[in-house]
């Protein structure tokens, strides 16, 4: 009763903080600008299931794919055994589903769907245990380019790590109890759900009916002692592995381990429209046209007051550059095909999105400790205090990243966003750029040329005859 | 254009030229190029000449929408009033541009860039290629442009037609959706590289020398300049020549 109420309250405690932590981060991202989500619902959810589920991406480079997979999938199927977990904790049940699942036998064989179930857990688990083990390698030791970067020292490297200490700590948890509860099952101390104390057997586990007498079978030499131990350890891994996974579900939040979760929402918002295309500013528009003539002026004519173009911070961007950031797992493979990067310059997309996420928890923060509002935000500072101009000057728009992107961030939208803030709103910007803007404007080129357009033509044609 | 529409002519295609092969010393020669191999398809096309202006990209990915709108709209004005409806260029930015942005603006063409266009041609059998070209068994590398390549997805139509032009393409280590950039997009081409450790054109340059071969094929004005300093930069240029797939067709067809 005592582990019944304990496990009530912490998967309660878990859940309720867990929640506040998600509702902040709702808040922040709608702390953007509207985001046009018309368009087909097939071709979303297309996205979704290839990108997101399917991690079409993400085979782009197979080594780290065949690992991610690997963890992914481990997770994925072991939400099944979290279900047994959670009742089992809500109800004082040990193994619940057992007598239930072994009674319905895969067709053709002699397996049940409990013992196959779990043996595909296992296996997994100890593919998920390797490809951690080679995550923490090439993290490092192997100390592979993209995770070496000026954005990833302090917290973002700690994160990574942490991660994946938390799922080796998971995966070995499983293991202690289900390799204990083994032992226990072969000498009739067993008190899973439908086996009778005293009957002895095996769970037959593909894994763990081997490891589990392997590590823990000299216990039961001790009889009482011995069992009292194995009932220790299998409470430990029991217990272990569902607070990991509570604390994961908090830790989250705090982490660029949240695309587990955002990924989904990420890739199903991601713009359908051609990469080519820049968003219009229909603002700008209509005040050229009624410049040029080609429109009437309009009645509600916004006056003197200059209107913010672009976007100076969060605020100016749309709530999907937003998503965008929080969905950032820091990978890098944005800022290893970025040839801004790869030639020594300043710009690194990653950086452009975590600081973007950044900015946007700051912001959070002082609004939830009380200083100001999301309508009246004014702490002094803005993106700018976090994206250098040098950066933003480096980059060639060649949409590399936003090609490499396994979860389909953009990181160039930002970067034009502040482009345009720098531009329009500040008349700032490259001093080469003034004098081909003025060109364009005066002559319609870039270049300042006195001949006719078509003097190449008139020329070539001469030059025929 | 406006004299065949005093003719009451609607041309087959209209022509756009851009800033680069309307100005550009280098680019000129590949807008001559192209032009001979419509003439040579019988294409009638008609170019606007005057009326044309810059379709305002480096202005737009600079952040200055100021402009863009105005060049885009008046181009949108001028195009709408001659009713065209279909568009070759040369140039990728401005390939994009018409394409993907201006269908926003109010204006919605056809728009083929003119790899896709010569790819069609030679598809239909209104260009015939002849056999013996220059460029028989050479050694042969391209260099995917981001506005053809990465953002509007045209890999095949320029390959296609270098399988016709009968020599050895190898491929760039970073090719087709990983391709890297020549440096010259976002407006760089019209302003000093921000600081770093070396150009981005050179790390682009010394990947395609890698591949030992004589002749960077290119589908872009710009890449064409970024990757001719690479290579002059390189001390190269005796062995190397930068070339536009147009004017491979030109020699190759002895145009």
């Amino acid at each position: 009763m005592i582990q019944q109420i304990a496990f009530a309250i912490a998967v309660i405690g878990a859940f309720g903080f867990a929640f506040s932590k998600y509702a902040q981060i709702y808040r922040n991202i709608n702390l953007g600008k509207a985001y046009d989500t018309s368009g087909s619902e097939i071709s979303r959810m297309k996205n979704m299931l290839l990108v997101a589920f399917g991690q079409k991406k993400m085979f782009k480079r197979i080594i780290p794919a065949m690992l991610h997979m690997a963890v992914y999938v481990a997770f994925l199927i072991t939400q099944i055994e979290l279900l047994e977990i959670l009742w089992d904790g809500f109800f004082g049940e040990h193994r619940f589903f057992m007598p239930y699942l072994n009674k319905i036998f895969i067709p053709f064989t002699s397996l049940d769907l409990y013992t196959v179930t779990i043996s595909m857990i296992e296996i997994l688990s100890v593919c998920a245990f390797g490809a951690t083990i080679a995550f923490l390698a090439r993290r490092n030791a192997l100390k592979l380019p993209r995770f070496q970067m000026d954005e990833m020292t302090g917290w973002p490297k700690w994160d990574g790590n942490i991660i994946l200490v938390l799922e080796i700590i998971l995966i070995t948890f499983i293991f202690c109890m289900n390799g204990a509860d083994e032992v226990l099952y072969n000498t009739g101390h067993s008190h899973a759900h439908g086996v009778a104390y005293g009957e002895k057997g095996s769970y037959g586990f593909v894994v763990s009916q081997f490891v589990g007498p392997l590590l823990f079978g000299w216990l039961a030499e001790y009889k009482e002692l011995g069992y009292w131990i194995l009932n220790i350890i299998e409470r430990v891994g029991w217990w272990g592995h569902i607070l990991t996974v509570l604390g994961f579900l908090t830790y989250l939040p705090f982490s660029k381990h949240l695309h587990i979760m955002l990924a989904f929402p990420n890739t199903y918002f991601a713009p359908l429209n051609s990469r080519g295309e820049m968003e219009n500013m229909p603002d700008v528009m209509n005040e050229v046209k009624m410049m040029m003539g080609l429109t009437e002026m309009s009645a509600d004519d916004p006056g003197d007051e200059m209107p913010e173009f672009g976007a100076k911070d969060v605020f100016g961007l749309s709530w999907k550059n937003i998503l965008d950031s929080y969905t950032c797992t820091e990978c890098g493979r944005c800022s290893s095909v970025c040839p801004a990067n790869l030639t020594g310059k300043k710009l690194s997309p990653r950086k452009i999105v975590m600081d973007v996420r950044d900015r946007a928890d700051e912001i959070g923060r002082n609004i939830d400790a009380g200083l100001y509002t999301a309508d009246n935000y004014d702490d002094g500072k803005s993106l700018f205090d976090y994206i250098s101009r040098e950066e933003l000057h480096a980059c060639t728009t060649c949409n590399a990243c936003v090609e490499a992107c396994p979860v389909m961030i953009s990181p160039l939208e930002p970067i034009l966003k502040l482009r345009r803030y720098e531009i329009l709103t500040e008349s700032a910007g490259p001093g080469d750029w003034v004098p081909m803007f003025t060109s364009i404007e005066n002559g319609g080129s870039p270049w300042q040329v006195a001949d006719a357009r078509d003097k190449w033509a008139t020329d070539a044609l001469s030059e025929e005859k | 254009m406006s004299e065949l529409a005093a003719q009451g002519v609607e041309p087959e295609v209209l022509y756009w030229v851009g800033c680069a092969g309307s100005f550009d010393a280098r680019a000129q020669k590949v807008a001559v190029a192209f032009a001979k191999i419509m003439n040579e398809a019988e294409i009638s096309f008609a170019i606007l000449g005057q009326e044309e202006s810059c379709t305002g990209d480096p202005a737009r990915r600079a952040g200055n929408e100021f402009v863009f709108q105005m060049m885009a709209l008046q181009n949108i004005e001028t195009l709408n009033m001659y009713n065209v409806k279909k568009i070759v260029t040369a140039c990728p930015h401005c390939f994009n541009t018409l394409k993907n942005e201006y269908p926003a603006l109010g204006g919605n063409y056809d728009v083929m860039h003119h790899t896709q266009f010569i790819n069609g041609l030679i598809k239909d059998g209104r260009l015939k290629m002849k056999g013996g070209s220059a460029f028989q068994g050479k050694r042969i590398t391209y260099h995917d442009s981001c506005y053809l390549g990465r953002v509007n997805g045209v890999y095949e139509a320029p390959r296609e037609i270098l399988e016709q032009l009968d020599n050895h393409l190898v491929e760039l280590k970073r090719s087709k959706t990983n391709g890297l950039c020549c440096g010259a997009g976002g407006s760089q081409m019209f302003k000093e590289d921000e600081p770093g450790d070396k150009r981005i054109n050179i790390e682009r340059t010394e990947e395609a020398l890698e591949t030992g071969a004589e002749i960077i094929v290119a589908n872009c004005p710009f890449c064409i300049t970024m990757m001719t300093d690479g290579v002059k930069a390189k001390d190269k240029q005796e062995h190397v020549m930068v070339v536009d797939i147009s004017e491979m067709i030109v020699s190759s067809n002895r145009l």
